[in-house]
């Protein structure tokens, strides 16, 4: 499976770094999206001044390090950041490495019983994360034939494997053309950055 | 006049917020109600219940009963448990606490995504005008501290349009209702170990009841159009349209949790 990711620090690089210019260019693949990382970076240093004011040394936008979420092709992702890989008769569901970002770290996960049945755009589940409980939406209708049953001892994996060992259920579609409505890899980082921008 | 047109201007373009004001509410039936608010109205809500009528112990919804509370006196003295549809740790809540639930469409307030970091970071911002003069308020590690005292905690429940912000001020408390809490597994880092007692304080020493609530109000009027609705002219839908999670824990349950700790 292929990768898209692309490194924080690389971008921010380049603000320092002006007469490198044409290298860091070079290595950096989302040079447009300047703009949106840099009021990303703004707000979220913001963010991190009203909470953290104990830790000063995070408040300086430039010491972000660390890489934006991943991005997996050959996946089907929904806007309320669910991903779904359709594999033969099944499609195996749960959240983005985005999400699980956002939210901080999993203590809890709740899903339904295999058997059951999931509605495109409606919740099956909820992810808890120390303060909030969220909501995880089906971005596919169908029937639940399987769940992930290691998520209840380890919930942390939605972390640290939100595409692979945190997945959440695998459904029988009950309509496959359902995913044509979902969006792509690219569409979804699009997304996920103008997301981000516009808070 | 020309004040009283921009003002008006101004709200006219602010998305309105319906405001609840109680006392004394039960916490389970105030926990009901912002659940249904949140899951069955498509309206902003602010729910303010200056104190509940019982004390009351209420968890979030991983919470490990044997973990946080000490059973066999919440037997003895027959305290409620309660495990609440939001996130967020274990609360012992009486007539002095004042409890302020924000209920907001996520397009409502367009500049904070419907992730718990960003709502907090808002609610945070929010409660510093409800608290500007006090050098000593901060949002910390999602508790609202004076210096390093908590004095609220926060839930949060997130849907795919909306969002629940739900804060339980300690007005004040009694130590008593304190020993029911365990220390937690999972405590913030700036509480390092110390006891309740060392660690929350009451809000009573810092603003006078009545006025919190009042700059409470206020501040979020900076933000939205406020109109004050009383309880019984709540269009409540049916119960059926949704599936509640907020449930009261049976005796069983407590005294399973106390054969645990015994």
């Amino acid at each position: 499976m292929k990768s898209s990711s692309y490194c924080f620090s690389d971008i921010l690089s380049l603000q320092r770094n002006n007469n490198q210019n044409s290298r860091e260019k070079r290595r950096c693949r989302q040079t447009q999206s300047l703009m949106a990382l840099r009021m990303w970076a703004s707000s979220t240093a913001n963010a991190l001044k009203v909470s953290s004011t104990s830790r000063p040394h995070l408040l300086h936008p430039f010491s972000f390090s660390r890489c934006l979420s991943s991005v997996l092709d050959g996946l089907k992702y929904a806007d309320s950041h669910e991903w779904v890989k359709h594999e033969g008769s099944v499609a195996t569901i749960g959240i983005t490495d985005h999400a699980q970002d956002h939210l901080g770290e999993v203590v809890y996960v709740e899903l339904p019983e295999s058997g059951g049945t999931v509605t495109q755009k409606s919740g099956f589940g909820a992810v808890e994360s120390v303060k909030a409980t969220s909501d995880i939406n089906s971005p596919i209708s169908g029937e639940i034939v399987e769940v992930n049953k290691k998520l209840t001892e380890t919930p942390g994996l939605v972390n640290s494997s939100p595409y692979e060992d945190g997945w959440m259920i695998k459904v029988k579609p009950s309509d496959p053309s359902e995913l044509d409505s979902l969006m792509g890899p690219k569409e979804y980082t699009k997304f996920c950055e103008e997301e981000d921008a516009s808070h | 006049m020309i004040m009283a047109v921009l003002g008006k201007v101004k709200e006219a373009g602010l998305p309105l917020m319906k405001l609840v004001k109680l006392r004394g509410m039960p916490i389970l039936q105030q926990l009901h109600l912002e659940e249904r608010l949140l899951r069955t109205s498509s309206d902003n809500w602010c729910l303010i219940n200056d104190g509940t009528s019982s004390p009351a112990i209420v968890m979030g919804l991983s919470g490990k009963l044997s973990e946080l509370v000490e059973a066999k006196p919440v037997l003895q003295d027959r305290i409620s448990i309660i495990r609440r549809f939001t996130g967020g740790g274990t609360v012992v809540v009486d007539q002095n606490t004042i409890f302020v639930t924000l209920i907001c469409n996520k397009d409502a307030v367009s500049n904070v995504q419907p992730f718990p970091r960003s709502i907090m970071s808002w609610s945070g911002l929010l409660y510093s005008e409800v608290f500007e003069g006090l050098a000593g308020f901060h949002l910390r590690e999602n508790d609202y501290v004076f210096d390093d005292r908590k004095f609220g905690g926060n839930a949060q429940s997130i849907t795919k349009h909306r969002w629940i912000h739900h804060t339980s001020f300690l007005w004040d408390y009694e130590v008593k209702n304190m020993s029911y809490l365990k220390l937690p597994a999972k405590a913030p880092e700036y509480r390092l170990t110390r006891s309740h007692m060392d660690f929350v304080c009451r809000m009573k020493e810092y603003v006078p009841r009545s006025e919190f609530i009042e700059k409470t109000i206020k501040a979020i009027g900076g933000q939205f159009s406020v109109k004050s609705i009383s309880l019984e002219s709540i269009d409540i839908p049916s119960v059926s349209e949704y599936v509640h999670t907020t449930r009261l824990l049976t005796e069983q349950e407590i005294q399973e949790a106390c054969t645990i700790q015994t």
